[in-house]
């Protein structure tokens, strides 16, 4: 089948770059999302929030189709990323992860310098031009405001950075091919107070060119840099709504709950 | 405290002071002995080596040895030039590391990357019993099938040759680089896999960008154990190789390899205290450092070309 190519983001002026419709997620027999729907708005920062096991990283593994990887996951319903279901068959998956990025829980960078880690998405989508690669390493580590800190020892192993670099190394890569949504699930679990600071902020900064998405178990977190807050429970989206009001006036009992720290 | 508290704290104590007793004293020493035994069989191994082949090398010129004219069983003036063997060796082995190296490799590569649990389940136990199968029987099937059918495509190939006891020690040996690269390759966490294709990677490019990368101490290893493996190795060389100590880079020709001498040595008529039963020990002292050698250099490369994770 000939493959479609993915609507350029320049061209639109969609506001939402996720349309969430009747989505249904099972591993096996287990159901792990129930009828989601929900809007993931342009340029902003949603979080995604619930006690464990609520489906949280399933549902932001399915917007770049991650999930996937696990042989058991049966899918219904679809996800419109500008219009399109990432889930027609004339997609290929790949460009989809270029143009949706994650970055995960516990940093993963490669077992490489911290160039070839940066490097590393270009180099497998055909660029091989030097100054070019360069270039957009040099851009990618100041987007992730690591420049600074690695700019005299790019050739070094990334395996040498503290937890928060690699991290931020992890983002500078995902960065390098240009997406448009950066997934995080939990980025800053494994982090200390100053390392989570960093990134927190780099977040905030990072919004006015992407849109982010990002699953935290701190309550502070989701307060502080989401624009909006999703709360899931049970595989289920409970609550969805501007995160002042989701922290100030939710309309769930049990939503106020979480959020306080009641339960979860 | 209790009754029921009181007696259990004396069990206690009065265990750990048993501990202290005669048996935690003499199973250390004793472990230490079984350990000795492998180290001082191998300080043996190489005392006898080197004060035999010193004898050897004693009583024949190193010119003599370090030239290609092999004929040990001349009655007149025999010669003991190492190089036919050194050579037939590296000849086959090499043979061997051609098959064994690309098939073992994307063996691996296939069973740990793309192929299903079921497929890895049923194709694993048959890698296993391939591995089980004594040389000997390789030996033969070299011989009695690969030979003739080689001739068929290669009509100068003599019976006896190096082509294809090689083809068949590759053949042996895949099932040693496929299993041990597997292993280094499952170690290769799923994070960074996952990583990848987060990218925009296909699995392709993640077994080749990532994880041999990552696993190439693990999978060097493996080509130099199977090196050791196919210089070491003895019955399919002596079956299907022979016995011409004609010093030739020609694979379609006979050729004889260390471990086969050795063979047609101590099976045949080198009597004890001559020279040939002498250059037995020499050729096995040569051997012995060949895999020493392999050893250090594994140890080198996969020291210099680790990717830790
Ligand atoms: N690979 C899998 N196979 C089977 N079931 C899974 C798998 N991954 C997750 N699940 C199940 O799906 C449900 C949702 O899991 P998920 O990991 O999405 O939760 P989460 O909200 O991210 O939790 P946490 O906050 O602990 O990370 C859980 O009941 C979990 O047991
Ligand atoms: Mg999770």
């Amino acid at each position: 089948m000939k493959e479609i190519e993915l609507t350029n983001r320049i061209n639109t002026t969609d506001k939402m770059v996720f349309d969430v419709k009747g989505l249904n997620l099972w591993y096996d027999q287990e159901q792990a999302l129930r009828d989601i729907n929900i809007g993931i708005e342009k340029n902003r920062v949603t979080a995604i929030i619930g006690p464990s096991g609520c489906g949280k990283s399933t549902f932001i593994k399915t917007l770049n189709r991650m999930v996937e990887n696990i042989p058991s996951v049966r899918i219904t319903g679809e996800i419109l990323y500008h219009q399109q279901n990432i889930f027609d068959k004339a997609i290929s998956v790949e460009e989809l992860r270029t143009r949706v990025g994650m970055v995960f829980q516990k940093p993963n960078p490669f077992p490489k310098s911290i160039y070839e880690n940066v490097v590393f998405g270009p180099k497998i989508h055909g660029i091989k031009d030097k100054n070019l690669l360069m270039e957009i390493a040099e851009i990618s580590l100041k987007r992730a405001a690591l420049w600074d800190e690695v700019k005299d020892r790019l050739k070094k192993n990334a395996i040498g950075l503290s937890g928060g670099q690699q991290q931020r190394l992890c983002i500078a890569r995902a960065l390098a091919v240009n997406p448009d949504i950066l997934l995080m699930d939990e980025p800053t679990s494994a982090l200390d107070p100053i390392a989570t600071g960093k990134i927190e902020d780099l977040v905030l900064e990072l919004k006015k060119d992407y849109t982010i998405v990002i699953v935290t178990h701190s309550m502070q977190q989701a307060a502080r840099i989401s624009d909006k807050t999703a709360f899931f429970l049970t595989g289920e989206l409970l609550e969805y709504d501007e995160t002042k009001k989701i922290f100030s006036n939710p309309q769930h009992k049990k939503t106020e709950d979480y959020v306080t720290g009641r339960f979860g | 405290m209790s009754d029921r508290e009181t007696d259990v704290r004396e069990i206690i104590q009065n265990n750990i002071r048993n501990k202290k007793g005669i048996v935690n004293k003499i199973m250390p020493v004793f472990f230490f002995i079984m350990a000795s035994v492998s180290v001082l069989t191998t300080i043996g191994i190489i005392v006898t080596l080197v004060t035999d082949a010193y004898k050897f090398f004693s009583a024949v010129g190193l010119s003599e040895i370090f030239s290609t004219r092999l004929a040990p069983l001349r009655a007149e003036d025999p010669t003991f030039g190492i190089l036919p063997l050194i050579n037939g060796t590296i000849i086959i082995t090499a043979i061997a590391m051609l098959v064994a190296i690309p098939l073992g490799l994307t063996a691996a590569l296939y069973l740990s990357q793309f192929a299903s649990p079921r497929v890895r389940k049923t194709v694993k136990p048959i890698l296993e019993v391939l591995a089980g199968i004594p040389t000997i029987v390789y030996g033969f099937f070299a011989y009695t099938f690969v030979t003739p059918m080689l001739m068929s495509l290669i009509p100068t190939l003599e019976s006896k040759n190096a082509l294809s006891p090689g083809i068949v020690m590759g053949i042996m040996i895949i099932p040693l680089v496929a299993s041990l690269s597997e292993d280094a390759m499952n170690a290769v966490p799923e994070i960074l896999k996952e990583g990848s294709l987060a990218l925009g990677s296909t699995k392709l490019e993640v077994a080749i960008k990532v994880v041999i990368p990552s696993a190439i101490s693990g999978i060097i290893a493996s080509f130099v154990l199977a090196i050791s493996r196919a210089i070491g190795e003895t019955m399919i060389v002596t079956i299907a190789s022979g016995s011409s100590k004609a010093f030739t880079f020609d694979i379609t020709r006979s050729m004889q390899t260390m471990t086969s001498y050795i063979v047609e040595f101590t099976s045949g008529d080198a009597g004890s205290g001559t020279t040939g039963y002498y250059s037995l020990y020499a050729v096995g002292l040569i051997l012995l450092s060949f895999t020493l050698v392999m050893n250090l250099i594994a140890q080198y490369i996969s020291r210099k070309y680790r990717e830790e994770y």
